[in-house]
C-alpha cells in the first residue's frame, strides 16, 4: 500500500463515517474498514442509512431487517455486526419510547403518515438517523465497556454528507424542546469530537477529486473532523513514467514496440500492433489523467491518504477480507482492549 | 447472444417524439443524452435536450451559461435542416413558474412567501424529479420539436424518476396536513375509527416534534396550494401518460460495474410492469480489446520479453485490458441473461471529459456503432 497512511489520531476515533460520490465504492470502502477495525478481537457495527440494502448486497447476506446482526468474523477473533437504519422505524420507536403509541404506530405506517412526518421536515430525518448512529456508537454493557469498539457508517454522499451530518442546522427545523431536541444535541456533541472522523472516499478522476477537495473543506468549515483520504481502485501503471507523456500526446514508438515484440519471438499482425498501440495511448492518458488528479488531490488537501487497489474481479466477501488486510497495514486501527479471550 | 441497438432507427423514426435517458448516479446520462441530441439535429430532426446538472464543461459545450429556464439554440450543431437546442432544468423557477400558472397572482405570492413552500421547493427529495417531468411535459405541449431528450436527476436509484410525482403528489394532496393540524375534525369518523385514540397521540407527537409553527406554515401552504391542486395532478397525470405513450422511449444508461447493472435491470423489470415503452441500454464506458491477443499468451511474453520495457509494458497492460473487458462482458452477460431481448449498445471509455461538440459527436457514433461491430472483438481469443 502507497500513500501517507493511518495516522494515530484516527486510532482514538469510535465513529468513523464514510462518504465519497456516487460510484466511488464508499460502500465497499465502508466494509472493509469495518472488518479491518474488527481485527484482532474487536467488535464494530457497519451501518447504513440511505434503505439501499448495499451491506446485504456486500456481504452476500438476504436484505437485513432494522435490527443489529453479526455478519461477518473478522481475522483474530473479531466480529462485525451491521444495521440498515430505517427512517420510519426509527421514528416510530421514539413514538412508541416516549408517547405509547401502540397498535396505532403500524396503521399510522401503512397510510403513510410516517412517511408524511419524516418527509415534513428533511432535518428530522437526519436527526434520527444520525441519533440512532450516535446511541450505538454511545452504547455501554453493563462492565461499562462500549457494546462496539468503533461503528462504521456508510454515510450519504459527498454532495450531502454536510447538510446531513450538521445536525445543528437541522434543528432548525425542530421545536426547541422534547425528546429529539436532546437527542439531536447529544449527537451535535459527538460528531463535532474527537470520538468521530469524515473518511473520503475517491477515485483519481477530475470529479471525484474535485467533490473530495470540496467536501473536506466544507466539513472543516462545519467544525466536523475530516479523516483519511481513501483512494480507491487504484490500477497499476505498467509504463514507464518517461514514456507515459509521450504516449499521452501520441508519440508511442510502433517501431520499438514491434522489434521489442518480435525479440520475444512474437511476430504479430500490424492490425495487431496497431491495436496495441491503441490501447498503449489509451491506458497513458489515463495514467497521465491520474496523476494530475492525485497531483490535485495533494495541493486541495493535507489529510493523510490510503490507496485501494482496483480488484479485477469485482468485489466479493474473499477480495472484502482482501482490502481489510491492507487496511490494517496501513495502520488502520481502533484503540480497545481484545474481546478475544472473553 | 446480445441484440444490438438500432440509435440511429430509433432517432430517425419520425414516430420517436421523447427519449428518456435513465440510469442510476454517475454513469454518463447527461452526456449521452446531449451525444443522442446532437447525433439527431445532426440527421435531420429538430431536437431538443433537457438536462439535469450537466459537467461545467459539458455546459459550456452546448452554450448552457447564458440561458434560462428555456431552451437555447446550440450553436454548430444540427445538419440537413436538423437544429438542436439545449435547457438545463432551473427546479425552483419551474416551481415557481408553475404556480404561478396555476393560480391567482395573489394567491401565488402567498404560496411563494411561504416558508415552507422555500423547503419543498429547494430541498424536498422528489421536487426535482416532479420538474424535470413539468419541464417535459411544457416542452411536449409546445408541439415545436420533432424529439425531446431529457436526462433524468442524479438520484441514488434509478426508480426515483418514476416514482417521484406520485410521492409528491400524496404529499401535497392535504389530506396529511389536515389530519395533523386539526385531526379532531378532518379525516373523517371512519379513518379515526381505525386508528383511534393513537392518532390524536401522534399528531400531539408530531407537533411537539417539529413545532407548531412549521406545522402551521404547512397547512397554510396546503390550503392555499388546494385550489390549484386539480390542475396540479392533471399536469403530472397527463406527463405519466405521455410517458407511456408509443412516442416515448426509455434509453437505460449504465456503467459495466455491478451495482450500475442491478439498477438498470430494476429499471427495465419496473418499465416493462409499467407498460413502459423501452428502447435498449447503452453500456457506457467500456473497454474492448483492440487486438487479438490473449491475456495469458501477453503475459506471457512479457515475462520473457528482455531489454525491452516498453514492449512489456504494453504486453501487461494488454492482458489487464483483456481481464477488464471479460469482466465487464460477464457483468453484462448476467443483465441480458436475465432480460433476453433487451438491445444492447456499448460505448467506449473515452480517456478526457467532453468538451465540445466534436467529443459529443464521437459518442453518438459510438452509440450507433453497436449494428456495424456486432458481437466483434468482445473475446480476446485468437491469435
Amino acid at each position: 500500500m502507497i500513500g501517507s497512511g493511518w495516522p494515530a489520531e484516527l486510532s482514538a476515533a469510535r465513529l468513523h463515517i464514510v462518504t465519497g460520490k456516487g460510484g466511488t465504492g464508499k460502500t465497499t470502502v465502508a466494509g472493509a474498514l469495518a472488518l479491518a477495525l474488527a481485527g484482532g478481537g474487536r467488535r464494530t457495527l457497519l451501518v447504513e442509512v440511505e434503505g439501499r440494502q448495499g451491506i446485504a448486497q456486500l456481504f452476500d447476506t438476504p436484505p437485513l431487517p432494522y435490527e443489529e446482526r453479526k455478519i461477518a468474523v473478522a481475522p483474530g477473533g473479531g466480529e462485525v455486526r451491521a444495521l440498515a437504519v430505517d427512517v420510519e422505524a426509527a421514528l416510530l420507536e421514539y413514538f412508541e419510547l416516549f408517547y405509547r403509541l401502540g397498535v396505532a404506530g403500524r396503521t399510522l405506517r401503512r397510510m403513510g403518515a410516517i412517511e408524511f412526518a419524516t418527509t415534513l421536515a428533511p432535518g428530522l430525518r437526519d436527526v434520527l438517523l444520525t441519533g440512532k448512529v450516535k446511541e450505538c456508537a454511545n452504547r455501554r454493557d453493563r462492565d461499562g465497556r462500549p457494546v462496539y469498539d468503533a461503528v462504521v457508517l456508510d454515510a450519504p454522499p459527498t454532495g450531502r454528507v454536510v447538510s446531513f451530518l450538521d445536525v445543528t442546522k437541522a434543528m432548525a427545523d425542530l421545536a426547541r424542546s422534547g425528546p429529539i431536541h436532546n437527542q439531536a444535541a447529544g449527537v451535535v456533541a459527538v460528531l463535532h469530537s474527537e470520538l468521530a472522523a469524515v473518511h473520503v472516499v475517491t477515485l483519481l478522476e477530475d470529479l471525484p477529486v474535485s467533490e473530495t477537495v470540496e467536501t473536506i473543506d466544507e466539513l472543516a468549515a462545519a467544525g466536523l473532523r475530516p479523516g483519511a483520504v481513501i483512494v480507491n481502485r487504484v490500477r497499476p501503471q505498467w509504463l514507464p513514467d518517461r514514456s507515459v507523456a509521450a504516449a499521452a500526446n501520441g508519440r508511442v514508438d510502433a517501431g520499438r514496440i514491434r522489434s521489442g515484440l518480435a525479440a520475444a519471438g512474437l511476430d504479430l499482425a500490424p492490425e495487431v500492433i496497431d491495436g496495441l498501440v491503441t490501447e498503449t495511448v489509451e491506458h497513458a492518458v489515463r495514467v497521465h489523467a491520474e496523476a494530475e488528479a492525485l497531483a490535485r488531490l495533494q495541493h486541495g488537501t493535507d489529510r493523510p491518504r490510503l490507496e485501494l487497489p482496483q480488484l479485477m474481479e469485482g468485489v466479493d466477501l474473499g477480495s472484502l477480507y482482501d482490502l481489510a488486510a491492507l487496511l490494517v497495514e496501513a495502520g488502520a486501527r481502533v484503540e480497545a482492549p481484545s474481546r478475544a479471550a472473553s | 447472444m446480445v441484440t444490438a441497438l438500432d440509435v440511429d432507427a430509433l432517432l430517425d423514426d419520425p414516430r420517436t417524439a421523447i427519449v428518456v435517458c435513465c440510469g442510476s448516479g454517475g454513469v454518463g446520462k447527461t452526456t449521452t443524452s446531449a451525444a443522442l441530441a446532437l447525433r439527431a439535429a445532426e440527421r435531420g430532426r429538430r431536437a431538443v435536450v433537457l438536462t439535469i446538472d450537466p459537467a461545467k464543461r459539458l455546459a459550456q459545450a452546448l452554450g448552457l451559461e447564458a440561458l434560462g429556464n428555456e431552451p437555447g439554440r446550440v450553436p454548430g450543431a444540427g445538419a440537413h435542416d436538423g437544429e438542436l437546442h439545449a435547457m438545463m432544468l432551473d427546479m425552483r423557477r419551474t416551481f415557481d413558474e408553475m404556480v404561478q400558472t396555476h393560480t391567482t397572482p395573489d394567491r401565488a405570492a402567498t404560496i411563494l412567501a411561504n416558508p415552507f413552500y422555500q423547503t419543498i421547493s429547494t430541498s424536498f427529495s422528489g421536487t426535482q424529479e416532479y420538474m424535470a417531468m413539468e419541464k417535459l411535459g411544457q416542452l411536449a405541449a409546445t408541439g415545436s420539436w420533432d424529439l425531446i431528450v431529457v436526462d433524468t436527476p442524479p438520484s441514488r436509484s434509478a426508480l426515483d424518476f418514476l416514482d417521484a410525482p406520485q410521492r409528491m403528489s400524496t404529499f401535497l394532496d392535504g389530506r396529511m396536513i389536515r389530519l395533523l393540524s386539526s385531526p379532531a375534525r378532518a379525516g373523517g369518523r371512519g379513518l379515526r375509527k381505525i386508528v383511534g385514540a393513537g392518532f390524536t397521540l401522534f399528531a400531539r407527537a408530531v407537533s411537539t416534534i417539529l413545532g407548531g409553527q412549521l406545522l402551521a406554515d404547512a397547512s397554510a401552504f396546503v390550503q392555499a396550494f388546494d385550489t390549484m391542486f386539480g390542475g396540479f395532478r392533471e399536469r403530472a397525470t397527463a406527463t405519466y401518460s405521455l410517458l407511456r405513450s408509443p412516442g416515448t422511449a426509455f434509453v437505460v444508461v449504465a456503467s459495466p460495474e455491478p451495482d450500475a447493472l442491478r439498477e438498470a435491470a430494476y429499471f427495465v423489470d419496473r418499465l416493462s410492469a409499467e407498460r413502459m415503452p423501452l428502447a435498449g441500454l447503452v453500456l457506457n464506458r467500456t473497454h474492448p480489446v483492440l487486438a487479438p491477443l490473449s491475456a495469458t499468451r501477453a503475459r506471457a511474453a512479457a515475462d520473457s520479453v528482455r531489454g525491452a520495457p516498453l514492449a512489456a509494458a504494453v504486453l501487461r497492460l494488454h492482458a489487464d485490458r483483456c481481464d477488464l473487458a471479460d469482466r465487464e462482458e460477464r457483468l453484462l452477460s448476467r443483465f441480458t441473461g436475465a432480460h433476453p431481448g433487451v438491445p444492447v449498445t456499448r460505448v467506449p471509455v473515452v480517456a478526457a471529459d467532453v468538451t465540445d461538440l466534436d467529443g459529443l459527436r464521437g459518442i453518438g457514433r459510438e452509440c450507433a456503432a453497436a449494428l456495424e461491430h456486432g458481437a466483434a472483438l468482445t473475446s480476446a481469443e485468437g491469435v
